[in-house]
């Protein structure tokens, strides 16, 4: 530590910062542009000046950049000077000379960084009566919309999206005052990070398209802390509401999950919840179509129903485990499946296994920036957990950035580092079946089958310690395994991905083997499993049936009903099997958040909260057990599914009266494992001093009038019973602890930058813990090598292994209802080795006929995908390739020409 | 005690001075142009609403009577789905007008607006809007600022230069 | 007709009188008060806004008769009451005219202060069962304002009282046929007068009240009906003193002989509440501890110099 003197004050600092990160951990005030936590510092702006004194006696001193200049023992300076503060309030006078006259219609307004350090800094009267400059917008995509005329050339979006994010398709073009950041042509930017450019822009030039079309200002939103359902990796979001809608999502930043970025997919993904296809009433089948009824009516009936019958009850990944296990109390262990084909879960379960052993250090989606040496097996992780892509492009730069640390130049000078490191990688490997997106940044690719991918690991494994059984696999492969296994010695702290996404338990036990050799080798080593989707994990901590084994069962029970909790079964496997199953039930209750094939089979549709009206815990891949909270009370009959659960228990069960605390309470009587849950988040009756936490900022608008044009008396707000979040705009207005923060705000900070101030120091954990516990930290299993050699892939003459591919925007159910990310759906194709391709002669584009779950699809052809000669691969998840279950052997069929 | 004595004798005096009092629904007063009564929203100089649906006015009100919902045309043209304002609760303080950035929203020297109802005081934006521009003439923000949302086009606004070509290679 | 008849009908007679001036000065004062203020006052229901009470009337018959439930209830409803019935009873003694009055009591004016002083009880139980800590205060404030006034208002009567050598009105009255009591005890007058308005704790000595410190005082928690009463009983007091005034100090019904007796009585008693209508309108209240301090330091030994030296003087010429 450090002491440094500002103004004449006495303060300690971490030596290793900047002074202006310096003087933001101390909680001074001290305006900025360019420099942000994640992006380090660049000197552009030329805002956060202040003066340096060489000494004591130093009066003059001089003016220099905080953000460059490094915090040495003794250093004085000062902000609040004259000359400093001058030189502040003539810099953003000038930045502000050709910024329009938008506020009023800018979506930035009133979180605008600008705005807020414009006020910082003391200009408050345009002097300069002259023409302003102007720019033209371009078009780019349904997530973004351009504005470039309110730029103040910070460069802060090329630094994220280029340098940071690996974006090819935004950049700067022109000279000095004619700046411009854009396309080099209007279109869609590509990149699966652009929504952060919401957010770091300190101004309106890129802003949230969604948002845009229902507009809302920051301070007129009901928000909730929450977590990204769209994905395994449980991203921590601000999901944010405004009379009766969801309106936009924010990232909330975790140090030990997100940091502060979001994917596209979790930012916009999130429209779903205000869909016409969403349920909102319960319904009833009559006469073949769903009629809406009453709440009391459907509560009645069911129960009904459900009175003395057998009950079976499918779970559901994406369904909180609160509801999951009240489903699992209520049918009954044995009846309880957790409405995952076996193929799937099996491996779910396999991590799970792997993870829970504690044998290797399991990081955090965050950590895995830390690490210097990558291997992924098989897992496309742009497209299946795209935050992990984002921070394995950081963790590539991490030994290139030695190479500036020799050279005294401190890491937080990004210029300078980048300069050094130049487009210099780490050892970086990525084992697929495809070509992905992260192949530009890897050492070396390998394309093979599953089971070969598996191979290489196994050899690598074996590379890494003889006494593992060695694989024959070519030259070549043998070649890269031994420079893989080489480089991850080499490494510090080397990093093993895989994940479920291929469907290859080879996979995961090979990444297990070579996680588990470095280790021996006294590695630092890391293994990070992506896992499907939100609950996966958490699911299969509370259950070990599959769907299949409930289909296999149906028979037996004849007169049983059928409740099927958040989960869409022709989603999760071949639409024969599900009607097969479907058919042996005269009673099935469906938990929904939209329509889907499931309900259109149900008796009664009740109508399940998604992560907007519902609360619950969701356990991700690493573990970590997360709290989301209802953002907000819906008017119509939308409740936390474990609510209706409840609701249509028989009167008297003991289930069915208990409090949110108590289920979890219950659960973890019943899984000692998960003990952790209970301490994910304060307890409900939890009050910072005796105040609730307010979900509304404090100048939240227009209460007196938004219900009256229903009625004039003014609604009793609702009550929130089981948090410590109220949902008025009454109750403690300073900074809560990290597990119930709604939202960022701070006097004089109203932008996303209020960040700062919820944080110890810059950049590091937020005050009170970042939320979140990890369930498997204890060590409590010796879990031994996995010696099983998958055999190698041979092709088939006429037939093919189809793969599933995986689209970021398009895989995921939910997320690829929502209107923006609808836009960006691929469409559907199938993929083609090249060389297969010629051989059967076909070209790009041609149609294909292939047979999926008895349905011919005419299908185009695409090319250059990467994949290894004797397999296909087809988009997973779209609409023509819903409940298909992979991977299997297809042949197709070249449809001619008409 | 003499204090006491003369103020009673000045309050008695009194007796004979005249009332001040207006006595209202026979007499009028005229009231000022800034008088705050009814609020309006008005019109700019091309007769589109001048509202930019900004919450502005909402986030200024301090007893929370303004509620509005911005949305666009399809040039991207900002204006109100609905402006509801319930005079039940509005205590004419004017914040609302002095927030406002582009004049649309005023009030008037109308104070006659009792209602035997109360539900008849919430006001919507077509009981809100009038016909013309109020009390300030000539301003259309969206000639201001810097959007093109069909009003005019990028560069033709005031004070605007046309807009920059990236291209161009001169210094 | 039978004497007892006719006087009971006397004494209803004048109980309908004093509850209609009581009622009518409700009126008066708002007027009077706009009129000192420059304004109207109620003008528009009936001639001359006179139907103003009627209106009121019928608004507070027709609240609702609430009673706060952490109220005493039994002494919550007894206490309005029992204001005005002391001071109807005071009434009782009063000779409008030698012929209109309903008891000529030997002891008239003991058997003023002995009701005023239970009216002193209304005021503090009122503010004790409200169970409420403004109530509570005025209450208090009342009973200390009350008490001590009560003290030298006795007092400065005793002028009055040695100098018609009788307590009794009648007498009293008949003795002032020379001269006026006003001149000889002009500081016993103002003694009176002052106790007098502390008594009916009127403007400027309302602090039982006090509304901008104690929001309503003893009858903060009082509505409807039960809060009339207090406020009727208010007025019946200021007509109580002024008539008293006008019995002790300006002779009573005596006046020149081309009106009739009980006129002259009625439009000294109305002058007198019209000088109380005007000190509300001029004048601010005091301090608590002022008023306190004036009666205490001031007042009490200005009327014991008052008897004694009125006694002296009659001693002498006997």
């Amino acid at each position: 530590m450090a002491k440094i003197i500002i103004d004449n004050k006495e303060y300690e600092s971490d030596e290793s910062k900047n002074l202006l990160e310096a003087c933001l951990s101390l909680g001074l005030d001290l305006p900025y542009f360019c420099w942000h936590p994640e992006l380090d510092s660049i000197g552009a702006c030329r805002q956060c000046a202040v003066i340096k004194y060489k000494d004591e006696d130093d009066t003059k001193g001089k003016l220099v950049m905080a953000c460059l200049e490094p915090v040495t023992d003794k250093v004085r300076i000062s902000l609040e000077v004259d000359e400093a503060k001058q030189f502040r309030a003539d810099n953003i006078e000038a930045l502000m000379i050709n910024h329009p006259h938008d506020c009023p219609v800018c979506d930035e307004g009133g979180e605008c960084h600008l705005q807020d350090m414009t006020v910082m800094s003391g200009h408050n009267y345009r002097r300069y009566r002259f023409k302003k400059r102007t720019h033209t917008n371009q078009y780019l995509g349904p997530f973004i919309n351009h504005e470039m005329n309110r730029c103040i050339q910070c460069y802060r979006c090329v630094r994220f999206y280029k340098d940071y994010a690996g974006g090819k398709d935004l950049d700067v073009f022109g000279a000095h005052d004619d700046i411009y950041f854009g396309r080099h042509e209007p279109g869609t930017l590509e990149n699966e990070f652009s929504g952060n450019l919401v957010e770091i822009c300190p101004t309106g030039v890129f802003t949230d398209k969604t948002l845009k079309k229902h507009y809302t200002r920051k301070w007129d939103l009901t928000n909730a802390p929450s977590v990204c359902h769209n994905c395994g990796l449980g991203c921590n979001i601000i999901a944010s509401e405004r009379y009766g809608g969801i309106r936009r999502i924010l990232s909330r930043y975790n140090g030990d999950v997100n940091g502060y970025f979001l994917c596209d997919r979790g930012r916009f993904g999130y429209e779903y919840v205000n869909s016409k296809k969403r349920i909102q009433f319960p319904f009833k089948k009559q006469n073949n179509s769903l009629v809406q009824i009453e709440k009391k009516q459907a509560i009645q009936e069911i129960r009904k129903v459900a009175e003395g019958k057998k009950l079976i009850g499918i779970g559901s990944p994406k369904a909180s485990l609160e509801s999951n296990f009240l489903l699992r109390q209520w049918v009954g262990a044995k009846n309880f499946y957790a409405g995952i084909p076996e193929t799937e879960g099996k491996l779910i379960q396999k991590v799970i296994e792997i993870v829970k052993s504690g044998k290797v250090n399991v990081p955090s989606l965050n950590e895995v920036k830390s690490y210097d040496a990558v291997f992924i097996l098989g897992e496309d992780v742009t497209n299946t957990a795209p935050m992990l892509a984002l921070n394995l492009r950081q963790a590539v730069r991490n030994t290139p950035k030695e190479q500036a640390a020799g050279l005294n130049i401190p890491v937080w000078n990004d210029a300078a580092v980048r300069e050094v490191v130049q487009g210099n990688t780490g050892p970086f490997y990525i084992a697929a079946a495809q070509a992905t997106k992260l192949d530009e940044v890897a050492t070396q690719t390998y394309r093979a089958h599953p089971d070969d991918v598996a191979r290489l690991g196994q050899a690598v494994a074996h590379a890494i310690n003889p006494e593992l059984p060695e694989t024959d696999c070519s030259k070549e492969a043998g070649k890269l395994a031994e420079s893989i296994a080489g480089a991850l010695l080499d490494a510090k702290k080397p990093l093993i991905v895989a994940g479920t996404s291929l469907y290859s338990r080879a996979i995961i036990e090979a990444a297990a083997n070579i996680a588990f050799a470095l280790k021996e080798k006294e590695k630092d080593a890391g293994l990070f499993y992506v896992a499907p989707e939100v609950n996966s994990v958490g699911l299969f901590l509370i259950s070990d049936k599959f769907l299949d084994q409930a289909f296999e069962n149906v028979n037996q029970n004849d007169d049983a009903v059928l409740i099927v909790l958040e989960n869409d079964l022709y989603r999760r496997t071949d639409k024969n099997s599900v009607d097969n199953f479907l058919q042996d039930y005269n009673d099935i209750i469906v938990l929904a958040y939209l329509e889907n094939a499931t309900t259109q089979h149900a008796t009664y549709v009740l109508p399940a909260g998604t992560f907007a009206e519902a609360d619950g815990t969701v356990i991700n891949n690493e573990g970590r057990a997360q709290r989301f909270y209802q953002v907000h009370v819906p008017e119509n009959d939308v409740e936390s599914s474990w609510k209706w659960l409840q609701e249509i228990m028989p009167v008297g069960t003991a289930e069915s009266t208990i409090h949110f605390e108590n289920i979890v309470y219950n659960l973890v009587k019943t899984f000692p494992d998960l003990e952790g849950i209970q301490s994910v988040a304060p307890p409900a009756d939890y009050r910072k001093g005796t105040q609730k936490i307010p979900r509304e900022p404090h100048r939240y608008t227009g209460r007196t009038a938004m219900h009256t044009n229903i009625n004039v008396s003014e609604p009793k707000p609702p009550e929130d019973t089981d948090s410590a979040l109220s949902f008025t705009m009454e109750g403690y207005s300073g900074i809560p602890t990290a597990a119930i923060t709604p939202f960022y705000w701070s006097p004089g900070w109203n932008s996303a930058q209020a960040i700062n101030k919820y944080q110890i120091e810059v950049g590091g954990e937020l005050h009170g813990g970042n939320s979140g516990v990890r369930l498997f930290d204890k060590k409590n299993s010796n879990i031994g090598y996995f010696k099983n050699i998958t055999k190698t892939f041979s092709p088939q003459k006429g037939e093919w292994y189809a793969l599933p591919l995986y689209h970021i925007f398009g895989s995921d159910e939910l997320s690829a209802q929502s209107p923006a990310v609808n836009e960006r759906l691929p469409k559907p194709y199938i993929a083609l080795n090249n060389s297969d391709a010629w051989e059967a002669g076909v070209k790009e584009g041609d149609l294909l006929g292939i047979v999926l779950q008895g349905e011919t699809l005419k299908l185009p052809v695409k090319l250059n995908t990467g994949l290894t000669k004797g397999t296909i691969g087809l988009p997973k998840g779209l609409k023509e390739t819903v409940g298909t279950r992979f991977p299997f052997w297809i042949t197709f069929k070249k449809i001619k020409d008409e | 005690m003499f204090s006491n004595l003369r103020s009673l004798w000045i309050v008695f005096l009194h007796l004979f001075r005249k009332r001040e009092t207006v006595e209202y629904p026979e007499e009028k007063t005229e009231l000022p142009a800034r008088w705050r009564g009814r609020i309006v929203l008005t019109r700019d100089p091309d007769y589109e609403e001048r509202c930019v649906g900004c919450y502005l006015c909402a986030a200024a009100c301090p007893v929370d009577c303004i509620s509005l919902q911005a949305t666009e045309d399809e040039n991207g043209r900002r204006y109100p789905e609905f402006f509801r304002i319930n005079f039940s609760r509005c205590i004419f303080c004017g914040y609302c007008e002095e927030a406002c950035p582009t004049y649309a929203i005023q009030l008037i020297p109308d104070f006659e607006m009792a209602e035997y109802d109360r539900q008849n005081l919430v006001y919507e934006k077509e009981d809100l809007l009038i016909e013309g521009q109020g009390k300030y003439h000539g301003y259309n923000f969206y000639k201001e600022a810097g959007v093109d949302f069909g009003v005019k086009k990028k560069g033709e606004g005031e004070n605007e230069n046309k807009p920059v070509d990236v291209r161009k290679l001169m210094p | 007709m039978n004497e007892g008849v006719l006087h009971t009908l006397v004494a209803f007679g004048i109980l309908v009188v004093l509850l209609t001036i009581a009622a009518g000065l409700i009126w008066l004062e708002r007027r009077l008060l706009a009129l000192w203020q420059d304004r109207y006052g109620p003008n528009r229901v009936g001639p001359f806004g006179l139907f103003q009470v009627m209106a009121d009337m019928i608004k507070i018959f027709f609240k609702e008769d609430w009673i706060p439930g952490f109220a005493d209830k039994k002494v919550f409803v007894i206490a309005p009451a029992m204001l005005v019935i002391t001071i109807l009873m005071s009434f009782a003694i009063v000779p409008f005219t030698p012929e209109i009055m309903v008891v000529d009591l030997n002891i008239g004016i003991l058997f003023f202060l002995a009701m005023s002083s239970l009216g002193a009880y209304s005021v503090v139980l009122g503010g004790w069962s409200s169970n409420n800590k403004y109530s509570l205060l005025g209450a208090i404030r009342g009973a200390a304002q009350m008490i001590s006034y009560e003290v030298f208002m006795g007092m400065s009567l005793m002028g009055v009282v040695i100098m018609a050598g009788s307590l009794n009105m009648t007498d009293i009255v008949i003795a002032q046929k020379k001269m006026w009591f006003i001149i000889p005890q002009f500081i016993g007058f103002v003694i009176f007068f002052i106790g007098g308005v502390a008594e009916a704790h009127r403007l400027p000595f309302d602090i039982v009240e006090a509304e901008s410190e104690l929001i309503a005082g003893y009858h903060s928690e009082y509505s409807g009906l039960k809060f009339g009463l207090f406020f009727v009983g208010e007025y019946l007091g200021i007509t109580l003193i002024s008539a008293l005034i006008t019995t002790l100090f300006f002779g009573g019904w005596l006046g020149f002989g081309f009106l009739p007796p009980v006129f002259w009585f009625l439009l000294k008693t109305f002058a007198f509440i019209m000088v109380f209508i005007l000190l509300r309108a001029a004048l601010p209240r005091p301090r608590y501890d002022q008023l306190m301090s004036l009666g205490w330091k001031i007042l009490l030994p200005l009327s014991l110099l008052n008897l004694l030296v009125t006694g002296a003087i009659v001693l002498y010429f006997q």
